[in-house]
């Protein structure tokens, strides 16, 4: 297939076989029933490796299945076929050593903000005085200092999801699969967190998968962006390298002649995707009509 | 309009009501008699004379404190099988579908027909009250639980499985503070209905309690005694709700103010 070909052209550069994948699907279909009994192929053969420390961003059009990805590489869904490989070995049950910033909220609506940070070490046996103290560290590092005993609906959109980000990264989880967190945020909020991300991202390196259909987004932040087809049966389109310099700044990056060279060159494969889905959504709409 | 002028208003109402009743029971029409007769209507100044009564009396007190035992025994009890039986209802989907029809069934009966059986059960005393009360509070605590456990956000369920929780962390960080939130939503009606199980109880045969002495009067044609136990039993009812929104706004802080809701 082509995309095989794509990932084996851009691949050798950061799959030197002396490292083990931390993430690695391969040959991953996922099916569901759906309610009317027939069968739904949301992602079809799919492939991906995510080197330790590199950050894989997957775009793609509105539906494809790129959430359906991250939850299998979660454990929290089944591949139908194929099979999803955790450091080399495959998964069975809920992945523990991955993190997830949920595109929707996700904190425990009872809890404050620091006993949403300070709750994340209980699984870990963390006694509470120790968990408090290092969730109080964790919400200043995400800038949030002085909010610790409010609950979540005091907190904005763009705080809410630094608490997120806290509680995930207080773990220390070795691998960050992240669905769309910063969508429901406006654009300025979404740069901020963005670059909140990378800086905390780039003090301790992890494996990220992350999901967005925002491609300047894509681009601006990660290492190697994943291009994927529009559904039913989304397949791996596209698989690009990023070679920008880091420390970057989301905002700044934006206008380099260097970004624009790869966002053209992404967008060539995207488009005809997303113009793929929309023509989907347009015929879906007339036999609804009809 | 602001707070006082709402205040007043209401106030106004109230006056107006006893003047009208105060009127209608103690002027005396073309005939020499009022145009109701306070032998069926009392009249409200006899109501209060009779209720200040009882209050500084003494009697009143050991009836309020039986039917007060009586309502929080049966809301006590019935909550916490409430709790417990919708809790196992919701995490075990078997048990919940094979006693679907039962449990439907259970809580169409209309529960005044038990309180004989109870009588019969139970005899006389508190007891056949506290288990009336617990019918009637015990289906209201487990549909709401039920439906607590039930609703609890996908996705905050995913999260906390993702944060490596066991099924017993679940319990205590999840469901159970989403399956309180609900049954708080339902207290008012709970603790009306624990005051309503008790109270029909005790008119319907006992020697004590709020619904005994009502019941009493009522036997005698004492017009003024009745509406004197049913003022009372108004203003324990109206100190219970404020109780009960006071517990609630202390254990849901963290919900948002509805009034103030943005999102």
């Amino acid at each position: 297939m082509s995309q095989g070909a794509a990932l084996s052209v851009s691949s050798p550069s950061l799959s030197a076989p002396a490292a083990v994948a931390d993430v690695a699907l391969r040959g991953l279909d996922i099916t569901f029933a759906l309610k009317t009994g027939e069968q739904h192929a949301a992602v079809k053969a799919i492939d991906l490796t995510v080197a330790p420390g590199e950050f894989v961003a997957i775009v793609g059009p509105t539906g494809c299945g790129k959430s359906t990805l991250l939850n299998a590489a979660a454990g929290l869904l089944k591949p139908s076929a194929g099979k999803v490989e955790i450091q080399g070995a495959v998964l069975a049950g809920l992945n523990a050593k991955a993190g997830y910033l949920f595109q929707a909220d996700a904190l425990m609506p009872w809890k404050t903000a620091i006993d949403n940070v300070a709750v994340a070490l209980e699984p870990q046996g963390v006694p509470r005085a120790e968990a408090l103290q290092r969730a109080q560290d964790w919400l200043a590092r995400v800038g949030l200092k002085g909010f610790a005993q409010r609950y979540p609906h005091m907190l904005s959109g763009g705080q809410r999801k630094r608490v997120a980000l806290a509680q995930m990264l207080i773990r220390d989880p070795q691998i960050l699969l992240m669905d769309e967190p910063f969508g429901p945020l406006d654009a300025q909020t979404r740069q901020i967190m963005g670059n909140l991300l990378l800086d905390l991202w780039a003090a301790n390196k992890k494996a990220v998968m992350f999901v967005t259909h925002d491609l300047e987004e894509a681009i601006a932040l990660a290492d190697r962006v994943v291009v994927m087809s529009a559904g039913p049966a989304a397949g791996i389109v596209g698989d690009f390298r990023v070679e920008l310099p880091r420390p970057r700044d989301i905002a700044e990056i934006r206008v380099e002649p260097a970004f624009h060279a790869i966002h053209k060159a992404i967008w060539a494969s995207l488009r005809v995707e997303v113009q793929k889905a929309y023509a989907q959504g347009e015929q879906l709409g007339e036999e609804a009509q009809q | 309009m602001n707070r006082t002028t709402l205040l007043a208003l209401q106030i106004l109402v109230g006056i107006a009501f006893l003047v009208v009743w105060h009127l209608l029971t103690t002027v005396p029409m073309a005939n020499g008699k009022p145009l109701f007769a306070p032998f069926f209507f009392s009249t409200p100044l006899d109501v209060l004379a009779r209720t200040w009564k009882d209050i500084t009396g003494g009697t009143l007190w050991r009836h309020l404190g039986i039917t007060m035992l009586e309502t929080v025994l049966a809301f006590g009890i019935g909550a916490g099988a409430g709790i417990v039986v919708g809790f196992a209802f919701a995490r075990r989907e078997l048990l919940a579908a094979v006693f679907d029809p039962y449990v439907k069934a259970a809580n169409a009966l209309p529960r005044v027909v038990l309180a004989p059986i109870f009588a019969l059960w139970f005899g006389l005393g508190i007891w056949s009250k506290v288990a009336l009360g617990f019918t009637l509070v015990f289906f209201i605590v487990f549909f709401n639980v039920y439906q607590g456990v039930k609703e609890v956000s996908p996705t905050v369920l995913a999260n906390a499985r993702m944060l490596g929780m066991n099924e017993r962390q679940l319990l205590r960080h999840v469901y159970w503070p989403a399956a309180l939130t609900w049954m708080f939503s339902s207290l008012h009606t709970s603790v009306g209905f624990a005051l309503i199980g008790a109270v029909v109880g005790e008119y319907l045969g006992s020697s004590a309690g709020l619904g005994y002495k009502i019941h009493e009067a009522e036997s005698v044609f004492d017009v003024t005694g009745v509406f004197s136990g049913m003022l009372i039993l108004t203003i324990v009812v109206i100190i219970l709700d404020a109780i009960v929104t006071r517990i609630e706004n202390r254990l849901l802080v963290w919900r948002p103010d509805t009034t103030a809701r943005t999102t």
